[in-house]
């Protein structure tokens, strides 16, 4: 029963969102060509594995019930099922061993040949229009691809609805949903359902005991109707049609064999994503379902024969937690060893240890590309960005050590004479020792006499070893006066906290939980080694549509307050007392944090200001002549008179339309003149927003954006349900180590250069990054660019330099060298590739073309690019075989359902419940994401909690994203990154619910919960741990919220599995995938 | 009869009025003959202790032009209870109240003793007086620290309920919110912008926002009109709580580098204080008391950038229209002077430092107010401290010494007409008809605004004759003057002053003896040296010395007794003896065996004699048996002090002797009889040369007799 309820709820769901997924990929005139599709990607297994694959069928299933998730097993599974006919077809590719280490699979994709036609009519999929469809048929006669059935079927399909009431279709449903969902077994299964037409047959496989496995026997028995939450009219029908839909999906795949089942029409009301574009309903007119039999309007409109979409069996298609898992198991034990050039990194989702050798740890920098083209044609043909991921000062685990310190005294850092890359590993020393020959520029410089060393009978200098710069990847110097601004050493940096204290602020009793905290906090200002006290000092500014500056000198027995009404011409009032070591001014510092929330208690101001608020701190720093921080909470649109002066102008209408990009533009330019300033000083903004309504998100954080300072926004601030997420991201984002007034400069060998860069920062020319703080989270995505050839021989370097102020208000330069290989054959660049890097700049351009291009061309512009990828591949590098197939590299396979993920996440493609400003919020945040936030962001993690057991100390192994893969009996965590979701399936065990909530049943969970009631018992001890050490993972606090089954609150859960069709239009993998191959294809013919 | 010397003593005693000539020419063409015109110096609160104020209003004449108040000089009908004015003759009913007036039931304002009166109103609503401190802490640590002395001392004398702010400027300007616990407020305002009263009140959160509701409800009347402002509050409540603050008042701690003048805001500083007041307490007395130890060096109203290596303007860049802010400056100064006028509040500049400070852009700003002026080295000098503490001080009723926004109405009889007035005050450009269309001084009106006033501000008034030669005044006719002051009392009770006065006319003709002896020559130096000093103000330097010197001459030709082309036979009555030349303080008075005192009003200077200040180096008036020169040596001071005491402002006060570095203050008054160009010329004489190239006093009366026994001028 599972099985079916969850049928149900997803076809309705999916309605609406199909219809919008045609509307985006409707590609009419491909639809013709495509008769079927394969989908095969390439594996690590070797080529001959492949042409054997049917002989081996017995192993990989071993393998695969021993490691269930063996994704090289599942694909195989699917072909099986294809009808005998087509089966030698789907053989063929393997014959001829892809070249390039692919190993292909087919994937639910429907052989279809024109033989075997007749049994196929209705096999359509679903992307044509009617007029492609029908010029398709011409050529074939079964054009309908995915939606083959259409005519045929739809009635029996109404037929089946017809029936619903009495039917016990119900029944078969859930077995096949556990086959559909088993994916491991799924796959050696299949061979053996093919034939018959029975589903029950194939249904061995649910026994099978697989972590994928969603469907749990027992369930099956509830009643359909009781579990449909959706609209009352979908769900009947297809639960009727589930069982048969069920089977076709399966079976269907195969194809024509299916094709005469009655049952065919029924079970895919809501899903013809492609299909329900233009074309679809004029050649279904006739076919049509029964309105009588199928209330939901919707639903009637939707062309029956594009309901059979489903074809592809979700489990045979690339999945990102098998990836994730196999990389974690073959990379996580041995730690990486950075001596070797080119070297692809573990997955950013496994863990592991780096070991400097003379490259920058991945943490550091990871690449699109290893392996980068020799020349601009070769990039250009394949269209892989070239592109790095720097992340210059992220944080370290505890078990490697940070970049060593080198002072060189006042001669300063190394550097070549032209082109001024410092000293690194790669310069090669010459004439014994006397010179250098620059790695990026090949210019030759003298060694100075201070530094000159031998040489060893290798030409490496003695002291190779001894000096950081010479062995390792990752290192810093010492700067000099030299490089600091005004040719003056810095003074120790500030933070100042400027406080709204408008009417919301402190009705909200943000105001006064946030005084209470920094009395504390104020304790963990970022200290350099050991130090024992911060050398920062603290300033805090309150405000409303005036600003208030408070003198917590040391001397004074009581902090004075300065009130500067002057918004339109901000100014500092007072200079000595403002800036303080917290421990001199400390009995200061908390009466005046006792008595803030006191002073404004009554107040009734609800108006403020923002652009004067940050002038003035920036200003306050100017006056200090340090670098600093600025920690803004503010609460409302600044709609004050004031420079900077907002108002709203959030308007849902512009949604689609070509003027949507201002919604993502800021409303004024006065922010971004008032962001050059304060990069000029090195005052970098923080900026916590508590808005209740619209607050111009987009506006309000370009000074955050471009000073590398971040956002956080607690939308309805409540102190009882937000404070520990508030608190917590406060003190992480107080504590946390920060480098200011900083420059980066990447540097690269000749024949590439750095053209473009994404992240949270300003850039006056075109190379240097500058960057008023840069914190340990903060990551800079960079663009390669050929103007030259690269040399196979020598290779490809980077080196990003940032030059910087530390916590100490030392100057530093830190160092971050990789060496990359380079290709003259574009295998190798695709064998080198990191999908998790590649997406990370793609979601970075996307959401940087939203500000001047419809989204719309955004989206199709990644779908394009993502098509010539591997279409370059298929073309180039993967062996021939027959259109039908799609194959995916191996280092890409992970690619489109990522990019799905990119293109239906909310800045791309809104859902309803979205606001502008969440829109901008997240746009604003992943701008600065490190690879491993972005794969999290765009493919949430998906964790059941029940299926391994207690004791286990790991966390369990986690679940693709998608309902399908919810088990009703069981609760799974959630989490992106920015949100946690715990979700309760409805027939979880009492005791499960026991232990957990404390409630005696699933009915008595309260819904939104966002806090688990601390109980002692293993489950619920480890559950609150798995939450914590999630929490830990991430550099935003993640707000818990309990989710359960058919609650309302449960749209908001779904939104994350991003691997369904969403509401919003999405569409689901399995059709994407499908569009991809015909984008491809497209390309390719 | 007493002599003109009494009667013009009498007359200042009882009406603070003093004419310069006290018989009038009885035609126009006369008056003008007689070169010092017609004017008297009007002391509006002249201190009266014989005076009790009455409690009733005036009785005013029914011509709504006239308006003239009931006096001792109205002609009154017992029996019909009609009065006639006797400015402009009309008849009047006496009010209800005065139906039992008869000849020996007369109201005060009738008897002839009460020529000058005094009326409370009791009417209106009182306001408490209020004191808007403006303090500059640009000083040298100890100055600061005098200053905020002095300040928290003041505290102590200012009337418990009257109203208090204070203002803090430097760099920046902070505006100190005074109702506060805890947490000491202030509003701070860049010291470079000049702001509008308008954007001062929004700043400062004083405008009350629109209240849409209003009609809805109509108006509950506002208990406390007064209560609006954190910034000014009862002294009483907040006494202890400004201490602290005064106490806590650092110097201004924006780093001033090497070279640099501190940046003083004191153009905004005052522009503020102006516009607070403007805001909330418009048309109440209050005080602006500005402390500044340097002058303004940056914003609106700057006098000299804060580059030390450009020195301040000197008098010479002035004459050269060298002095590149002070245009700028003084309209900014002249326009707060004139809307502080306009809002009846008076401004205190209190400029202490060794350097100049800008008081001549600033001066308006007193001068037009009615606010005191004082310069003085340092905030830790006597010399401030006690002019500050008596500006505290009390009368004998127990009541301060000072009076805010009076208004001053002259009326006049037919004959004559008002030409204008100077002294601390400003037009309120009322015009009647007995405003002269010729103007001396501020004129062109009959009401002039004094926003503050204590009893020894005193306005030189003008007047034109405009009786025609051919229309002679009767014999025995006598023209009459009224003064009306109205003011808030330092009580801030309103009251009315109401002086009248009168004199003969007589024929200048046949009569110019009397005219003559009844010529006030001090009154008419000073009325002179003001329409001199008034002048000057607007014309150049040279010109106004040379219209002077005119006047002077055409005097003495017009009253001195002589034979033309005669030089020696110039001989001046004794009424006019000290006109011309006021004391023998000439450089011959120095001599070794004297001690001189010397009073210049803003120096008092004891001056020993170089034998004499031998004589106390040795000590003898230690020495039992000079005592005698002992007493001399006390004698000077005894006296100083008595002058001491009673002055304001405070002058300095130098004690010196022969060859002491200060006895410049003594050498750069005397007349130089004797100066290194004609030293030798006067032989045996032994007075000390003074070194300098002005004339004499003696060459002047010479080169003046030549001129005006001439026949060429």
């Amino acid at each position: 029963m599972t099985g079916e309820t969850k049928w149900g709820c997803t076809h309705n769901e999916r309605q609406p969102v199909s219809s919008t997924c045609a509307a985006i990929w409707a590609a009419p005139a491909c639809l013709p060509r495509v008769s079927s599709i394969q989908l095969w990607w390439a594996t690590r297994v070797h080529s001959p594995h492949h042409s054997l694959w049917s002989l081996q069928w017995p192993s990989t299933r071993l393998s695969a019930n021993i490691s269930p998730r063996f994704p090289g097993s599942q694909p195989f599974g699917s072909v099986p099922l294809t009808p005998v006919v087509s089966q030698p077809t789907v053989l063929q590719p393997y014959g001829p061993p892809p070249t390039s280490a692919q190993v292909t699979a087919q994937l639910a994709g429907m052989q279809i040949s024109g033989a075997v036609a007749p049994a196929l009519p209705p096999v359509g999929l679903g992307y044509g229009s009617p007029a492609s469809l029908a010029s398709a048929s011409g050529s074939f006669p079964n054009p309908g691809l995915y939606g083959s059935y259409p005519q045929g079927q739809a009635p029996p399909l109404s037929q089946a609805q017809g029936h619903l009431g009495a039917q016990p279709p119900q029944r078969s449903a859930p077995p096949q949903a556990s086959t559909f969902t088993s994916p491991a077994s799924g796959g050696p299964r299949m061979p053996s359902m093919t034939g018959p037409f029975l589903p029950g047959q194939g249904f061995g496989g649910p026994s099978l005991s697989q972590p994928n496995h969603v469907s749990s026997p027992p369930p099956q028995a509830l009643p359909p109707g009781t579990q449909m939450t959706g609209p009352p009219g979908p769900p009947p029908p297809m639960h009727s049609s589930q069982q048969p839909g069920y089977q076709l999906q399966q079976n269907g795949s195969f194809g024509p064999a299916r094709g005469p089942q009655p049952n065919y029409g029924s079970p895919y009301p809501g899903a013809p994503t492609f299909g329900s574009q233009p074309g679809p309903p004029q050649p279904l007119p006739p076919k049509r379902l029964d309105p009588d039999a199928i209330p939901s309007p919707q639903l009637n409109e939707l062309p029956p024969q594009q309901k059979t979409r489903h074809r592809i069996d979700p489990d045979a298609i690339p999945s990102p937690i098998q990836v994730i898992e196999d990389d974690r198991n073959n990379r996580g034990s041995e730690p990486f060893v950075t001596g070797v050039r080119g070297q692809v990194p573990p997955l950013v989702t496994t863990n592991f240890l780096v070991k400097d050798q003379g490259n920058a740890s991945p943490r550091y920098i990871r690449c699109t590309s290893y392996n980068i083209p020799c020349t601009s044609d070769m990039a250009k043909q394949a269209q892989v960005p070239l592109a790095a991921v720097i992340k210059p000062l992220a944080r370290l685990p505890p078990e490697e050590v940070s970049p060593y310190v080198v002072d060189h005294g006042e001669s300063g850092p190394l550097r070549c004479n032209r082109c001024k890359a410092y000293m690194c590993p790669f310069m090669q020393f010459i004439e014994g020792g006397r010179r250098f020959q620059c790695c990026f520029c090949s210019c030759i410089n003298d060694v100075p006499p201070q530094y000159f060393q031998h040489l060893d009978h290798t030409g490496k200098r003695v002291d190779a070893y001894d000096r950081p710069e010479l062995s390792l990847g990752s290192y810093e110097f010492l700067a000099t006066v030299d490089y600091c601004k005004n040719n003056k050493f810095p003074s120790p940096p500030a933070f100042i906290f400027m406080i709204d204290v408008s009417y919301n602020a402190i009705r909200s009793g943000l105001v006064r939980l946030l005084c209470e905290e920094l009395k504390s906090l104020l304790d963990f200002l970022p200290r350099e080694g050991g130090t024992e006290e911060s050398a920062i000092r603290v300033g805090f500014v309150t405000y409303n549509k005036v600003l208030h500056f408070y003198n917590v000198k040391s001397s004074l027995a009581q902090p004075q307050m300065m009130v500067v009404s002057d918004v339109a011409d901000m100014f500092v009032p007072l200079l000595d007392g403002f800036l303080v070591n917290v421990s001199e001014s400390r009995a200061v510092i908390t009466s005046l944090l006792d008595q803030i929330p006191e002073m404004f208690a009554d107040t009734r101001e609800t108006e403020t200001v923002f652009a004067p608020v940050i002038q003035a701190g920036m200003e306050a720093l100017k006056a200090a002549e340090c670098a600093g921080k600025l920690f803004l909470f503010h609460t409302s649109l600044p709609i004050a008179e004031a420079p900077g002066k907002l108002k709203n102008r959030d308007d849902r209408k512009l949604i689609n339309t070509d003027k949507e990009k201002t919604l993502f533009q800021p409303q004024t330019g006065a922010y971004q003149t008032l962001a050059k300033e304060c990069v000029a000083q090195g005052c970098c903004v923080d900026l916590f927003l508590f808005p209740n309504q619209y607050v111009d998100v987009a506006t309000l954080s370009v000074v955050p954006q471009l000073t590398g300072g971040s956002v956080y926004k607690y939308a309805c601030f409540q102190v009882e349900n937000d404070q520990e997420r508030f608190l917590s991201d406060l003190r992480r984002d107080v504590q946390k180590v920060v480098g200011f007034d900083a420059v980066m400069r990447v540097r690269t060998s000749t024949g590439i250069r750095a053209v473009d860069f994404f992240g949270a920062f300003y850039m006056s020319n075109t190379t240097d990054v500058e960057l008023a703080g840069l914190d340990g989270d903060k990551t800079v995505t960079v663009e390669f660019k050929h103007d030259d050839r690269l040399n196979e021989e020598s290779g490809a370097l980077l080196q990003c330099a940032l030059l910087y102020t530390s916590c100490a208000g030392q100057r530093r330069l830190r160092i971050h060298n990789l060496a990359l290989n380079c290709c003259t054959q574009l295998a190798d660049l695709y064998r080198n590739c990191e999908t998790d890097t590649l997406i990370n700049y793609m979601a970075k351009f996307a959401y940087r073309g939203v500000l001047n291009s419809p989204v719309k061309t955004v989206r199709d512009t990644l779908i394009t690019q993502c098509a010539q990828i591997l279409a370059c591949y298929r073309k180039n590098c993967a062996s021939p075989s027959s259109a039908g197939q799609l194959i995916l590299p191996e280092c890409m396979k992970l690619l489109p359902v990522y990019l799905n993920c990119v293109l239906k996440s909310d800045v791309l493609q809104p859902g309803a419940e979205v606001t502008t400003d969440d829109r901008a919020y997240v746009r604003q945040l992943v701008t600065s994401m490190d690879v491993a936030e972005t794969n999290v962001f765009f493919y949430p993690r998906l964790l059941p909690l029940t299926k391994s057991p207690i004791e286990s100390a790991t966390e369990p192994p986690a679940v693709r994203a998608s309902e399908e893969r919810l088990s009703n009996g069981d609760i799974y965590l959630l989490e992106n990154g920015l949100n946690l979701f715990l979700w309760v399936g409805a027939s979880v065990q009492q005791g499960v619910v026991q232990s957990l909530f404390n409630v005696s049943s699933f009915s008595q969970i309260t819904s939104g919960l966002s806090v688990l009631p601390v109980l002692d018992n293993p489950l619920s001890k480890k559950v609150r741990g798995l939450i914590d050490s999630l929490r830990a993972q991430r550099s935003r606090y993640m707000k818990l919220i309990v989710v359960k089954q058919e609650d309302k609150l449960e749209m908001l859960f779904k939104h994350f599995l991003v691997e369904d069709k969403s509401l919003s239009g999405g569409a689901s993998y399995v059709d994407f995938l499908c569009h991809m191959h015909k984008e491809i294809r497209q390309l390719l013919s | 009869m007493a002599t003109y010397l009494e009667f013009i003593q009498q007359n200042e005693e009882r009406d603070g009025v003093r004419f310069s000539w006290n018989v009038w020419p009885s035609s126009r063409l006369e008056a003008t003959r007689m070169v010092v015109p017609l004017a008297c110096l009007l002391t509006p609160l002249k201190e009266r202790p014989d005076l009790p104020p009455v409690q009733y209003e005036p009785v005013l004449c029914s011509r709504p032009t006239c308006k003239a108040i009931l006096n001792p000089l109205c002609q009154v009908d017992y029996r019909a209870k009609l009065w006639a004015c006797n400015f402009c003759f009309q008849r009047n009913q006496f009010p209800p109240a005065y139906t039992g007036i008869s000849e020996v039931n007369q109201p005060a304002e009738l008897m002839p003793q009460f020529s000058t009166i005094e009326y409370v109103i009791q009417r209106g609503a009182q306001s408490p007086l209020i004191f808007l401190y403006v303090v500059d802490t640009c000083l040298e640590e100890d100055d600061l620290q005098a200053l905020k002395e002095s300040l928290q001392m003041s505290l102590s004398l200012l009337p418990p309920d009257a109203l208090v702010g204070l203002i803090t400027f430097g760099r920046m300007v902070q505006v100190h919110e005074l109702s506060c616990e805890g947490i000491s407020k202030s509003y701070v305002f860049r010291g470079t912008k000049d702001l509008t009263a308008k954007q001062i009140q929004d700043m400062l959160g004083l405008t009350k926002p629109a209240m849409p509701m209003q009609q809805a409800r109509p108006g509950p009347p506002q208990e406390h009109p007064f209560v609006s402002s954190r910034f000014l509050q009862p002294v009483h409540k907040i006494d202890m709580n400004l201490t602290d603050l005064l106490g806590e008042l650092q110097r201004d701690p924006w780093p001033v580098t090497q070279g640099k003048r501190p940046l003083r805001s004191t153009g905004v500083a005052l522009s503020i204080a102006v516009g607070l007041l403007e805001g909330t307490f418009p048309n109440t007395g209050a005080r602006i008391m500005l402390f500044t130890g340097g002058p303004p060096t940056q914003g609106p109203g700057m006098v000299v950038g804060d580059e030390l290596k450009v020195p301040i303007r000197s008098w010479h860049d002035i004459e050269k229209d060298n002095a590149r802010f002070m245009k700028k400056a003084t309209k900014h100064y002249e326009m707060l002077a004139n809307r502080t006028a306009t809002n009846g509040h008076c401004i205190d500049i209190y400029a202490c430092a060794l350097d100049q400070t800008g008081l001549l852009e600033m001066k308006c700003c007193a001068n037009l107010t009615g606010g005191h002026m004082v310069m003085g080295d340092s905030f830790n000098t006597s010399l401030f401290k006690q002019t500050f503490q008596r500006i505290f001080s009390k009368d004998f009723n127990g009541d301060f010494r000072m009076a805010f926004g009076a208004t001053l109405e002259v009326k006049t009889s037919r004959e004559l007409k008002v030409a204008g007035a100077i002294g601390p005050c400003v037009s309120l450009n009322v015009k009647g008809p007995c405003v002269s269309e010729n103007e001396l001084g501020v004129g062109g009106t009959n009401q002039w605004k004094i926003c503050g006033l204590d009893p020894t501000s005193t306005l030189g008034i003008y007047f034109e004759v405009v009786n025609q030669h051919n229309a002679p005044v009767p014999q025995g006719g006598r023209g009459a003057i009224q003064f009306v002051t109205q003011y808030q009392h330092s009580s801030t009770q309103r009251r009315i002053r109401v002086t009248t006065i009168a004199r003969n006319w007589a024929d200048a003709q046949s009569q110019l003896r009397h005219i003559e002896a009844a010529f006030d020559q001090e009154a008419a130096a000073v009325l002179m040296a003001r329409l001199g000093v008034f002048r000057a103000e607007s014309e150049e330097g040279p010109d106004v010395l040379r219209w002077l010197d005119r006047q002077l001459i055409r005097l003495c030709q017009k009253f001195g007794q002589y034979n033309k082309e005669d030089p020696t036979s110039f001989r001046l009555s004794d009424s006019f003896s000290l006109y011309p030349q006021p004391v023998l303080l000439d450089s011959s008075s120095i001599l070794a065996d004297r001690i001189l005192l010397m009073d210049t009003f803003f120096q008092i200077v004891i001056y020993l004699g170089e034998t004499i200040a031998q004589w106390r180096k040795a000590g003898y008036q230690d020495m039992p048996e000079y005592e005698n020169f002992k007493h001399l040596l006390q004698a000077p001071l005894d006296d100083a002090q008595e002058i001491l005491q009673a002055r304001f402002p405070m002058p300095r006060y130098i004690n010196t002797e022969h060859g002491g570095s200060q006895a410049r203050f003594l050498l750069s008054k005397v007349n130089p009889s004797q100066t290194h160009n004609n030293l030798y010329a006067w032989g045996q004489e032994t007075g000390a040369p003074i070194l300098t190239d002005d004339v004499s006093l003696q060459v002047f009366m010479d080169h003046l007799k030549k001129l005006a026994v001439s026949s060429a001028c």
